[in-house]
């Protein structure tokens, strides 16, 4: 099979050089180090949600088209259920269970502040494609939000509008308390 | 405000032993709060007391409140405790909220509910919760007074409640914490107990956020798709592609060879013409230690199947069928479903008649969190997790599955990703028992989006013939309306009593009282698609039709819709409603949410070029909403520059939930009008995912929708429902008033684009 608990657990040693007899795919996860040896054709999600029970990812479509399993694969937004994972050997992919650092990240305090979820299912994944908007373009406008394509059927998308808004001005007041005193 | 869930020292199971050895429903059974004292509470750092099912007060002032309901995206995980907190009289901010599982009991007199009701249909949460769920926080209050009282040999008629503490009229006071454990050895009330005057809600009426915000935000929350154990076996069914289709021949040897599989078996659907109450159609489960090799698995079958007897229906097929019911030669096959005064004999009077057809199609559901179930079938007992919006039926479907008691079948209740009606189907639940039935491990079963589109219970298909006759006044002297719609009741046991037009038409709808001459009449279609309640069930079709036809009468008079509405309304009065929502329908009530939608978009003045206005009212389960809309549709390319949802649902118990319900169904409604339908051909759903059932994305929704809260203090209804039904004709309207174009065909997919 495809796992080994060798592989589900996340390993101490840093990134080992390869030798030339293992075959197996070094992943960079939320910060930690795996090693996967199954199906190299396996979408990304699966390995998220069954291996590493990282559930924050959701499978809505399998098809890409509606986001709710939106990860970071070297900061860049993705869909997990269409990325396979020999497409994620030595980058570093985060996941909504990654995204935050000592604090919260601005989306999530955000998105907590405005309310945003409904059913909560795809906020996840919104937050993902935001959080990858936000690093290219810390002051979106209302056309550049727009070209967030995740789907939300409970309707939510005003309140995503107004929560990356809101996260885009966390985000700046905690670069000027954290960029020192004047 | 803190609203922080992480896990404390109080795990889940320990309050779920707490909860289980509880006895009776909520208002008798209140008298839980001695019998839990001899229970064991093992290993609590600090020990917790509880007042009953519901509340649970730690000696450090955080209280403990459990939810009973299935959220589902409605906000009854912040609601319903908000109810409870409130009567309590606590400070929101020291709440904390458990998500309480199903509570089936076996009581003397048969099978009984420990929690009340904990289902998620017809927007009842809070109308029900309002009379018990109050109550409940209001006995846990008294209980604490009246230990207070001996504690002080005060009467406790001298005493008061704030913020967590008792309060004597000398100054002195105590925390809830320090009275809990007197409290609880106390006998409940032998009465109810008077409830709050709403002048004294401190959180009742707050905008409140969500409990668990921070676990959805940081991927924590865990839904019933993400319930998982070690040893369970992940299935994904291959299913009849037809109704009553059958398996002809199962091939799994290559299915077999794909690394992971376990195991093949069959389920069976529903018996040809029988209700759909297991199953939904024939299947080969695959059973694999992931879901990807399920799913390569499946791909894998070589399968053939019986087509059934509706192999040949089609969308074309059914409207065919619709239009030649609606032919006069067909009239003895109306149902009448009211029928006031002689609408022929106003016909034959009046001045001009005006006539017009609306279709609606099937419509699926597609709840983000496809169905999905964690079960696992033993012996003597199952357990099962999901996302579902009808714990009684998911459990009743399991213990007829699997002949286990249903005292033996333990139901944890998760968020669900969005219900919108689906899940008040469990055949993906019966599923779920039919396969571990076959199996000692605990199953997944997971359904891909392919799966649900194409087996669902599906919102009727309409076509309504609408007819109104004037007078020489201009006045509405008859009005008809005569529908062809698959009927909702077709192999449902739950409705089999029911008159065959029960949640497909609903008699009392506007503008039924308020027109002399008045018929509404079901021609009922064959078709082998299932059908199940979606979101506003009968209301968000008949809304649709009526609300277009008033705007075409409208037109045809040169009068202001907005006038004709309110003409129509005419005196502020209670008029009777029958159906779920009544007893009355509220004129008045109605008029007010229509006038506060047109306030605010500016009804009267002269849009910018290229754009229209339109406005649309609705009364659903007890709720009065109204939707204005401002609009341009140049080259067919509908935007929505503002919408603007006016809403009474009684005394609002949370605004910033009752606005995102407004929102969610305003976008629900503008998503579902211009983009969803379900067809048939050659008795197949031609859907398959969100390419082809293409959900409203961010950059076609408005930036805004605009909620206007109408607080007329009267009983609350739910919230759940009501924003969606005058989103479609409001938008329809507006569309007529930008473009001239009038769409009686939903969706309007790219009509527009071929006319403009």
């Amino acid at each position: 099979m495809q796992t080994t608990s060798r592989t589900a657990k996340p390993s101490t040693a840093a990134p080992a050089t390869k030798a030339d007899d293992d075959k197996t795919l070094p992943l960079r996860i939320n910060g930690r180090d795996y090693r996967f040896d199954g199906d190299d054709t396996m979408p990304l999600l699966w390995y998220l949600r069954d291996t590493l029970r990282l559930t924050g990812t959701k499978f809505g479509c399998g098809i890409g088209a509606c986001g709710a399993c939106t990860v970071l694969i070297d900061g860049k937004a993705q869909r997990a259920c269409l990325t396979p994972m020999k497409a994620v050997a030595k980058r570093e992919v985060t996941t909504i269970e990654g995204l935050a650092g000592a604090e919260l990240h601005p989306l999530q305090q955000a998105w907590i502040e405005i309310d945003v979820a409904q059913c909560g299912y795809c906020q996840a994944g919104q937050i993902m494609a935001a959080a990858d908007l936000l690093k290219r373009n810390p002051n979106p406008n209302d056309e550049e939000i727009g070209k967030i394509s995740n789907l939300c059927r409970c309707g939510t998308y005003p309140r995503i509008r107004r929560a990356i808004k809101r996260a885009a001005e966390i985000a700046k007041s905690r670069a000027s308390r954290e960029g020192g005193k004047p | 405000m803190k609203r922080d869930n992480k896990p404390t020292n109080l795990s889940r199971r320990k309050f779920l032993v707490v909860g289980a050895a509880a006895s009776g429903a909520l208002i008798v059974g209140w008298r839980t709060a001695r019998a839990q004292q001899t229970l064991p509470y093992l290993g609590a750092r600090i020990e917790p007391q509880s007042l009953g099912l519901f509340v649970r007060i730690e000696n450090n002032g955080d209280i403990w409140i459990g939810a009973r309901g299935c959220e589902i995206g409605q906000g009854v995980k912040t609601s319903l405790p908000m109810l409870i907190a409130e009567e309590l009289d606590v400070d929101w901010s020291r709440v904390r909220v458990e998500q309480l599982p199903y509570g089936y009991v076996d009581t003397d007199k048969g099978p009984s509910d420990k929690y009340g009701d904990q289902g998620a249909g017809g927007s009842t949460s809070i109308p029900t919760a309002w009379k018990d769920l109050r109550q409940a926080g209001a006995t846990a209050r008294w209980l604490l007074l009246v230990a207070a009282s001996a504690k002080w040999n005060l009467p406790a008629g001298q005493l008061r409640t704030q913020a967590g503490h008792v309060l004597a009229p000398d100054g002195n006071k105590l925390a809830y914490g320090e009275l809990v454990e007197a409290a609880s050895k106390l006998d409940p009330p032998a009465e109810p107990q008077p409830l709050k005057n709403p002048a004294d809600f401190k959180i009742v009426g707050k905008p409140t956020l969500t409990v668990d915000a921070r676990e959805i935000v940081t991927g924590q929350t865990r839904y019933g798709i993400d319930a998982y154990r070690a040893e369970a076996l992940v299935a994904v069914v291959a299913r009849a592609p037809w109704i009553d289709g059958t398996l002809a021949s199962l091939d799994d040897a290559e299915a077999r060879k794909v690394a992971g599989v376990k195991d093949v078996v069959r389920i069976a659907g529903p018996k040809p013409g029988a209700p759909f109450d297991g199953a939904l159609a024939d299947g080969v489960a695959v059973l694999a230690t992931n879901t990807w090799a399920a799913l390569k698995g499946r791909e894998k079958l070589k399968l053939e199947w019986k087509p059934g007897p509706f192999a040949d229906e089609s969308s074309e097929s059914l409207r065919r069928q619709a239009d030649d019911l609606l032919k006069p030669a067909h009239a003895d096959k109306a149902v009448a479903v009211r029928r006031d005064g002689d609408v022929d004999k106003a016909r034959k009077a009046a001045h001009k008649t005006i006539e017009a057809r609306y279709a609606l199609p099937f419509l699926a559901h597609a709840t983000m969190e496809p169905p999905a179930a964690l079960l696992h079938v033993e012996k003597d007992k199952a357990l099962l997790i999901a996302s579902l919006q009808d714990p009684d039926g998911a459990s009743e479907v399991i213990a007829a599955i699997t002949g286990l008691a249903r005292s033996k079948i333990e139901i944890r209740l998760t968020r669900a990703g969005g219900g919108f009606g689906r899940r008040l189907k469990n055949d993906y639940i019966a599923e779920a028992a039919l396969i571990a039935k076959q199996t000692d491990k605990p199953v997944k079963l997971l359904w891909a989006r392919e799966d649900d589109l194409r087996h669902d219970f599906y919102r009727p298909f309409y076509l309504f013939h609408m007819a109104a006759s004037l007078d020489r006044k201009n006045d509405i002297a008859a009005w008809s309306a005569r529908c062809a719609a698959t009927p909702r009741n077709h192999r449902d046991v739950r409705l089999k009593d029911r008159p065959v037009w029960a949640s497909t038409l609903a008699p009392d709808d506007f503008p039924a009282g308020l027109i002399p001459n008045f018929e509404l009449s079901l021609l009922p279609l064959d078709s082998g698609q299932p059908r199940g309640w979606w979101r506003a069930p009968v209301h968000n079709a008949t809304a649709f039709a009526v609300q277009s036809f008033i705007d075409e009468i409208a037109v045809a008079l040169k009068q202001d819709p907005l006038a004709l509405r309110l003409k129509l309304l005419g005196a502020p009065r209670e008029l009777p409603y029958t159906g779920h929502g009544g007893p009355t329908f509220d004129t008045a009530r109605m008029a007010a949410v229509l006038k506060a939608a047109a306030d605010k978009i500016g009804w009267g003045r002269k849009p910018e070029a290229d754009r229209g206005l339109g406005i649309a009212s609705h009364y659903t389960f007890g709720g009065y909403a109204a939707h204005a809309f401002e609009v341009s549709a140049i080259d067919g390319n509908v935007v929505v520059h503002r919408a603007v949802c006016a809403i009474d649902v009684g005394r609002v118990v949370n605004p910033l939930g009752l606005e995102a319900q407004m929102m969610g169904g305003t976008i629900d409604g503008l998503s579902t009008a211009l983009n969803l339908g379900i067809t048939l051909k050659d008795g197949k759903v031609q859907q398959s995912n969100f390419g082809d059932y293409s959900l409203l994305r961010m950059a076609q929704a408005p930036l805004d929708v605009e909620v206007v809260i109408v607080d007329s203090g009267k009983e609350p209804s739910g919230a759940g429902e009501m924003g969606l039904p005058s989103a479609l004709p409001a938008l329809t309207n507006a569309i007529y008033a930008a473009t001239k174009v009038r769409v009686r065909e939903l969706p309007i997919g790219d009509q527009l684009r071929k006319i403009l």
